[in-house]
């Protein structure tokens, strides 16, 4: 970038660690962008004439006399509808070869919507996958995390939702996503003709961590764009949460800041929270659905990662493999979409939350019926059937290859109930079971 | 002449600023931009540097910048038109804002200068009144909104005069007061206080020992709260804390209820905006949103901001508390405002306590609860503030500092357990965990024999031995397995399944269900413990299964019944046939 005439530029830096550095500069403002040799970076922390910068590509080979940029400026992104189509760097710099972006330039990490503004959320987003659509039915305006151990297929399925999903957009913001991973992506949204309509910001794994951090915000400028200014309905998707976690607690601890829980920032749920609560219903039609990835560690979901993320998304969706079936299945007992009540029995089918629930208890007791078989106890009659109904309920409706629609799902949940139980075992509202009931 | 300041460093929301003059502990400054001004609040003072925490983004904030000491502390207004605002956590009106986003620097007034209010006099000239003795009142949605000697004069005053019966506006002078000098005061209907303050303008405040009905069985029938009591609900995310509070704020018999949207989820918040305006209050037929107060400081917003948010609500709680009102305050979460804590403590290097909280988290967290209270008001009349708050602890575990320091001082617990949320048993209260201190108080077993019966609490402590010798049979059970006991213990177990699925367990969606008046739980109760005291014959486990089933079931759809209908009855029969099928007539 050429230096202008207004542009404040040092030599002289006088500390530097892995993630930071920190020179003497005057009337530099917080937040304000600089770059040091040509790297970017943020002012973090100003003491007097003493300013810290973090810079995202880390420190590696920073000289002390290096020259350092100051910009006037926070982190920005133009937006316009040329952003539509397009990959881009962390930065907001295109990677696919592509010509830069004209449109108004906007500082990301923007103001949070006044809440008496919003919208309850009512729009129902239909995957065909029906351990989300029937049991954890997901709503515009929503977030919500998929939580799996790094070698579940949480990137496939999560592609697969956001092309079934009816969005106008689809935002990709992709944090040390391994190289295969973002092919990958581009792949599948190329062959599903879907390129026009996906816009991705992404950090590999071959990238520098601490420019994860710009991720989420640049994705979420651009979604604001589309949703506020052209009224789209617009999904982000955000992987791996873990991994930009992962890059706050480098950048705090280099800063010296005391951490809290497994090493984590003690501001983590202030952070999160700033990124999840941009999923939003505006009042003139469009909003902002965010589907995240956090990552577990050996199914530990007390970790102060997902946690946090637990205490501030609307539910999560918890993918484990079914080793009575080898597949991976959308776990139900784990798994909890907080806005589904506002959608299921009124967008689907009267039926739907009964046949939701009874399908889940029954799967239960058969759960119930594997301990005592394991303990070494006698199976009655209707244990026996529970085994074999949740084998069939696994395969047929929690299975993540599933692919039906809501009605073929609550048919297919009737199915089971007339083949394995009775109506009373069942314990349905009798107007549902006259009406539904497979003979 | 006000002090002013410099900015010299600047530390994500906290910033270092020399001064010119003096500054006094939680002052409130303003730091001028080009463009705006951010509000904040002085937090420490080492030498010339004044360390002040901002309200808002200080993103561009450059060392120079002019800062400007106000001389006041953070305070809210306090007026008639309170009730039904949507207020952030410096009680900015929301509604008042425009644009869709929050704009940094904007500041909204609290109430409404131009509304014409209906004043009627109960002060005279001549009375001699102190801080917070009723001059007049107004009709604030129904309820009788009492404009007050303001709670900063100190001393005896005599009413010089008070206007007439008639339409005043806030600021229109409604009193003159004489002080003992001789200088004349003007009281217009609004007043001023700094939240960080317990308004303590009460004559006495008693252990409290009265109801607070709740509607939610768990807690009025087997952990009831009192009014001015204080309870909270630690949980691990997703067991039910924001439902179960947004059922008691629907429901309690609370003359005014505050709720303090602290760092959670904005569209929680939106739910109580779309539903309380056309909700009815169970108790006056009038529309919920009349009643309740919001303070929405969601965890998007600023974290300064949250920190102030309780306070904020608490000082509203304890404004209508004078009034001789009974006022529900309730804060979602308790955990975020000690977050808010901790994220500055930390800035301000102060060394760290137990998980980087601050030291004296303990301390902050009793002096809130603190306000909290039953009191005799100087006209001898009496007003509470009830205060109940969620605690989200990390990992779900309940050994963390800030569900420690709250145990110590609040005096119900109820405490939300994954067990129970996951095998849908709400409201996920662990009924044998929890406890109400107020059922061992005897002003409370007083009242509460006159107001149900003298052998309530035995009846309510049986419940619970009732339930725990369930859970003690339950895990032999698991141990030996169904045959492996007798099959009395299987009685054992169901009649704690059947307290649990009748009393405990209450639908917080069924319309019916979701609000049991203290005289249908009595009723309820009975029938269940007749049940727990009758002798039943089985010859083995499986008949006992599937009989208490029936029972439950019976039992249910009388819950779901409106009571002493025609369908509740219908079902009361059958269960006395049902329970002639084994018992010894
Ligand atoms: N009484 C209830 N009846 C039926 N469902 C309930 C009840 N309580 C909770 N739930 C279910 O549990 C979900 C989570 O409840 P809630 O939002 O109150 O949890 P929370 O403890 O506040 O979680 P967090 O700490 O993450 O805010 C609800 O969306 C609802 O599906
Ligand atoms: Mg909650």
């Amino acid at each position: 970038m050429a230096t202008k005439a207004f542009q404040k530029i040092y030599t002289k830096i006088s500390k530097i660690t892995k993630a930071t550095c920190t020179l003497k500069a005057e009337g530099i403002g917080n937040e304000e962008l600089a770059e040091i040799d040509g790297r970017l970076a943020q002012v973090v922390k100003i003491i007097g004439d003493e300013v810290t910068l973090q810079v995202f590509g880390g420190t590696e080979g920073i000289p002390t006399n290096a020259e350092v940029v100051f910009l006037g400026k926070a982190p920005t992104l133009k937006v316009s509808d040329q952003l539509a189509g397009r990959f881009f760097d962390a930065f907001g710099k295109p990677i696919d070869g592509g010509p830069e972006v004209e449109g108004e330039e906007r500082e990301i990490g923007g103001p949070s919507v006044n809440p008496v503004r919003r919208k309850q959320p009512s729009e129902l987003i239909a995957t065909g996958i029906a351990g989300i659509d029937l049991n954890n039915t997901l709503v515009s305006g929503q977030k919500i995390p998929f939580f799996a151990d790094p070698d579940q297929p949480f990137n496939q399925v999560m592609a697969m939702v956001a092309l079934r999903a009816k969005a106008d957009k689809i935002i990709l913001g992709g944090m040390g996503l391994t190289n295969d991973d973002y092919l990958y992506f581009k792949n599948v949204f190329d062959n599903a003709g879907a390129l026009d309509r996906i816009i991705s910001f992404v950090n590999t794994t071959e990238n520098p961590p601490v420019e994860r951090l710009l991720v989420p915000d640049m994705a979420l400028t651009a979604a604001e764009y589309f949703a506020v200014e052209k009224n789209e309905s617009v999904l982000v998707l955000l992987t791996d949460m873990t991994l930009f976690a992962d890059a706050l607690s480098i950048v705090s601890n280099r800063m010296d800041q005391i951490p809290s829980k497994d090493s984590m920032p003690g501001s983590l749920y202030s952070d999160l929270a700033k990124i999840y609560e941009k999923a939003v219903q505006f009042p003139d039609g469009g909003s902002i659905t965010i589907i995240a990835v956090t990552t577990l560690s050996g199914g530990d979901i007390t970790h102060a990662i997902p946690d946090n993320t637990g205490y501030i998304t609307e539910g999560q969706l918890f993918l484990r493999r079914d080793t009575d079936i080898g597949k991976v299945i959308v776990d139900p007992f784990r798994s909890l979409s907080r806005l589904k009540q506002l959608v299921i029995g009124e967008k689907t089918r009267e039926d739907h939350p009964q046949v939701m629930n009874t399908a889940v208890r029954l799967f239960a007791d058969a759960a119930n019926a594997k301990t005592k078989l394991e303990n070494g106890f006698d199976l009655t009659d209707y244990d026996e059937r529970t085994l074999a109904y949740a084998k069939e309920y696994s395969n047929k409706l929690l299975a993540i290859d599933v692919n039906i629609g809501t009605d073929e799902m609550l048919d297919t949940g009737w199915d089971l109930f007339a083949k394995y139980f009775s109506k009373e075992e069942v314990g349905i509202k009798q107007v549902l079971v006259d009406k539904y009931w497979k003979n | 002449m006000l002090t002013k300041g410099i900015v010299k460093g600047i530390i994500s929301n906290l910033v270092i600023v020399e001064v010119d003059g003096p500054v006094s502990q939680n002052e409130i400054a303003y730091i001028k931009l080009p463009e705006t001004k951010l509000m904040s609040e002085v937090i420490k003072v080492i030498g010339k540097n004044t360390y002040i925490q901002v309200f808002e983004s200080t993103r561009g904030v450059k060392v120079g910048d002019p800062v400007e000491f106000m001389g006041y502390m953070l305070e809210v207004s306090l007026g008639p038109g309170i009730l039904s605002r949507n207020y952030d956590g410096l009680q900015n009106d929301l509604d008042k804002m425009e644009g869709v986003f929050l704009k940094r620097g904007d500041y909204t007034s609290a109430l409404d200068d131009e509304k014409l209010w209906d004043f009627k006099p109960l002060a005279k000239a001549g009375d001699t009144v102190v801080a917070a003795d009723w001059l007049g009142e107004v009709d604030e949605n129904g309820q009788p909104h009492k404009i007050m000697v303001p709670f900063v004069f100190e001393g005896v005053y005599t009413v010089k005069s008070v206007v007439e019966k008639g339409q005043y506006k806030i600021n229109d002078e409604v009193a003159v007061l004489t002080n003992s000098d001789g200088d004349n005061v003007s009281v217009t209907m609004v007043q001023r206080w700094p939240v960080k303050q317990p308004i303590k303008a009460y004559r006495d405040k008693p252990r409290p020992f009265k109801l607070l009905e709740t509607g939610v069985r768990t807690i009025d029938t087997i952990n009831p709260i009192v009014e001015g009591g204080t309870g909270f609900i630690p949980g691990p995310f997703g067991t039910g804390k924001t439902v179960l509070q947004h059922a008691i704020s629907k429901q309690a018999e609370a003359d005014i209820v505050v709720i303090a949207a602290c760092g959670e989820r904005a569209n929680e918040v939106v739910e109580i905006f779309t539903e309380f305006p056309e909700l009815e209050d169970p108790h006056t037929g009038r529309k919920l949103m009349e009643r309740t107060i919001i303070i929405a400081n969601t965890s998007n917003m600023p974290v300064a901001a949250r920190e102030a948010s309780v306070y904020t609500a608490m000082t509203l709680a304890e404004y209508y508390r004078s009034m001789g009102l009974k006022v529900l305050m309730m804060a979602d979460s308790t955990s975020r405002w000690a977050q808010a804590l901790r994220e500055m403590s930390n800035r301000l290097e102060e060394l760290p306590g137990q998980d980087a909280f601050p030291m004296d988290l303990s301390a902050i967290i009793a002096n809130f609860y603190a306000r909290a209270g039953f009191v005799y008001l100087n006209n001898g009349q009496t007003g509470s503030v009830t205060f109940i708050g969620t605690v989200s602890p990390a990992g779900g575990n309940l050994k963390e500092p800030v569900t420690e320091s709250t145990k110590k001082v609040a005096r119900c617990f109820y405490a939300l357990q994954q067990s129970r949320a996951d095998s849908k048993r709400y409201p996920a209260i662990n009924p044998i965990d929890s406890y109400s201190k107020y059922l061992e108080y005897p002003e409370y077993a007083e009242y509460i024999s006159k107001r149900i019966d003298p052998d309530w609490i035995d009846l309510v402590n049986e419940v619970k031995t009732v339930l725990l010798r369930g859970q003690e049979v339950s895990e032999q059970i698991n141990i030996l397995g169904d045959d492996g006991v007798p099959v009395e213990y299987h009685v054992r177990f169901w009649k704690s399944e059947v307290i649990d699925f009748v009393i405990l367990q209450q639908d917080a969606f069924d319309k019916i269900d979701m609000l049991t008046p203290i005289e249908r739980q009595d009723y309820m109760l009975r029938k269940v413990m007749d049940i727990c005291h009758s002798d039943f014959k089985f010859e083995n486990f499986t008949e006992v299964d599937t009989y208490f089933k029936r029972i439950i079931n019976n039992l249910k759809q009388m819950n779901y019944s409106e009571f002493e209908s025609e369908k509740f009855k219908k079902y009361e029969e059958e269960l006395v046939s049902i329970l002639k099928e084994r018992t010894a007539a």
